[in-house]
């Protein structure tokens, strides 16, 4: 089902749309945001500038790092008592970051979840397990709102206590999950350890997954626990632009549809800043011309990805951005090689004997970095020639795939740590500032 | 005849052959043999138990890959060459030893835990030459 009739306007109403609330959200921060001022005049443009779409490309970009240099409202274009709601992105070093909504912000982040849930499958007739962790985090709550509003029955689980999810599952027919990939699969694994087969035993038809790469291997390893008619979809949003509902995949797995009418979407060359034509790959820059609270423009994501403007076989045609294969942030930089650890997570999931669960660990020896890779035996051998060859199979293909040599070490089963929220598999020992 | 071995897969860290122990301990189940093989990452330990289903199933709960496998336990006398001659049998017969190892009870007899390639085509050999194994029923009577 298509939620709004927005999502299927052709190509020249989009971009009418897009303009007139481009050119209203540009005049309006000028006006209310100091910041957003001084940065326009640093780069001799003035809100009547923008005439075009194409005009985008002479304001100055945003990052994460001017939300941090004015911590905690300095970007935002409402009085404090405008907003309704703040929520904040947990920093792993300094402040973190601040965003906060209006009502109207609220209704705005409803109405795009409600239209990437229905993307996925969901409808009216679902019990919708939120299995992200409630609190300053905006996943969990996003999806809450955006699934109320189709009129699923929410549970509102949160993330922890995995039994008692299976339990809710099985007591309240829960029919869409919405969680990590990598808390997907442990809760199947815990299934599995109270007597639950999660294909046969529990009613999940769907799947919203977020805040963690999918990747096509992840995929294929969430339908092997879940079963092979689990409709799985992956949606994008970061807290700073909204939360999750900037994009979605449809059903037919051809990219991820951005709400074009509340989010502009660029793809720039990273180092140079230029703005690339479509179909190419580069870092994508997104305008909020629809936000009340933090209306940010052209703010770098970091996340790599390609934008597709051909309609799509679902009948919407709000154009796709690519399903990512990383984010610059994740990027691992080993013996001088760009490494992505999905890369790597690719590498072991396409090995039958292993499980899904794995551990990277960085270190230096020497002048060396080192790069171990800790994986689990999914079925019991008796045969060293069985683990050498599952051992020598993951470093040669670790090998073709990044060039480099990797010490892979086996490990039993439900050793390796498993994770709620966002999986935090690379250990960096390296001491960088040597 | 054949008995079932217990086989757990365990990382080469502190504490973990341990760990093995304590669960097959705590479960009552009794080793009779053991042999370890190791690289410098892990090692298989392979364990003749009195109770060897018993012993799988726990260290399964616990965490530990570990499975079951065939074996031939064949008695053998206690005096020079006679290893050997078994040996000499087996070969006749076409089946590789992947590995073997000792296991002592108290008689006057020895016993060697054996692992064939073909673990049917060796009970056939060691059968047609009288030769006596032990079952997983004697295995729980030591
Ligand atoms: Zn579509």
């Amino acid at each position: 089902m298509i939620w709004s009739k927005e999502e299927t306007l052709p190509r020249e109403e989009i971009e009418a749309l897009q303009l007139s609330r481009l050119q209203e959200t540009v005049h309006r921060v000028y006006e209310k945001v100091p910041a957003y001022r001084k940065k326009m005049e640093d780069a001799g443009v003035r809100p009547e500038d923008i005439q075009s779409l194409s005009d985008l490309a002479k304001l100055p970009f945003v990052t994460k790092q001017d939300m941090r240099d004015t911590y905690p409202f300095g970007l935002f274009a409402v009085e404090k008592d405008k907003l309704v709601r703040i929520h904040a992105s947990s920093g792993t070093t300094g402040k973190p970051t601040v965003v906060g909504y209006t009502q109207g912000d609220l209704d705005t982040w409803t109405e795009c979840v409600s239209r990437i849930a229905c993307m996925g499958g969901a409808s009216a007739k679902d019990v919708a397990q939120i299995c992200f962790g409630y609190g300053m985090f905006t996943g969990a709550l996003g999806l809450h709102y955006g699934l109320e509003n189709i009129g699923a029955a929410i549970v509102p689980s949160s993330t922890g206590n995995s039994q008692k999810q299976i339990m809710y599952m099985q007591d309240f027919e829960t029919s869409l999950l919405v969680a990590t990939p990598s808390y997907a699969l442990r809760l199947a694994e815990v299934a599995g350890e109270m007597g639950v087969d999660p294909e046969k035993d529990l009613k999940v038809k769907i799947a919203l997954v977020g805040s963690e790469l999918l990747t096509d291997a992840m995929r294929e390893e969430m339908h092997k626990y879940w079963g092979k008619d689990l409709l799985i979809t992956s949606n994008y949003g970061m807290s700073e632009l909204m939360g999750p509902g900037v994009s979605g995949e449809c059903l037919e797995h051809c990219g991820m549809h951005i709400n074009e009418d509340y989010f502009i979407p660029e793809i720039i060359d990273p180092k140079t800043g230029e703005v690339l034509p479509a179909g190419e790959q580069g870092e994508l820059v997104i305008t909020c011309i629809k936000k009340e609270g933090l209306p940010l423009i052209r703010y770098r994501t970091k996340d790599i990805t390609r934008l597709f403007y051909e309609p799509c076989k679902c009948g919407r045609t709000l154009c796709r951005m690519e399903n990512l294969s990383g984010r610059s942030d994740d990027m691992l930089k080993i013996r001088g090689v760009n490494v992505f650890p999905s890369q790597i997570e690719e590498v072991i999931l396409s090995v039958e004997e292993l499980g899904p669960h794995y551990e990277i660990i960085l270190e230096r020896e020497g002048y060396l970095d080192k790069l171990t890779v800790k994986v689990e035996l999914a079925h019991s051998t008796d045969s060293f020639s069985v683990l050498e060859k599952i051992a020598k199979e993951v470093k040669d293909k670790l090998k073709v795939i990044l060039g480099l040599d990797a010490r892979v070490l086996l490990e039993s089963p439900n050793t390796l740590q498993r994770f709620e929220g966002k999986a935090k598999r690379v250990k960096d020992l390296r001491n960088l500032s040597h | 005849m054949f008995a079932k071995q217990l086989t757990v897969f365990i990382e080469n860290r502190a504490g973990r052959l341990s760990e093995v122990l304590s669960v097959l301990k705590e479960n009552k189940v009794n080793i009779l043999s053991m042999s370890l093989a190791d690289t410098t990452e892990y090692g298989l330990l392979r364990l003749i138990v009195d109770n060897a289903t018993l012993g799988k199933e726990k260290l399964i709960e616990n965490g530990f890959s570990s499975l079951l496998s065939d074996v031939s336990i064949i008695k053998i006398a206690h005096t020079a060459g006679s290893l050997q001659t078994l040996l000499k049998v087996i070969d006749k017969g076409g089946v590789n030893i992947e590995y073997m190892y000792g296991l002592s009870i108290e008689s006057e007899d020895a016993y060697v835990v054996l692992k064939a390639s073909d673990s049917e085509k060796i009970d056939e050999i060691l059968n047609a030459n009288g030769v006596k194994t032990l079952s997983c029923e004697d295995l729980a009577h030591i």
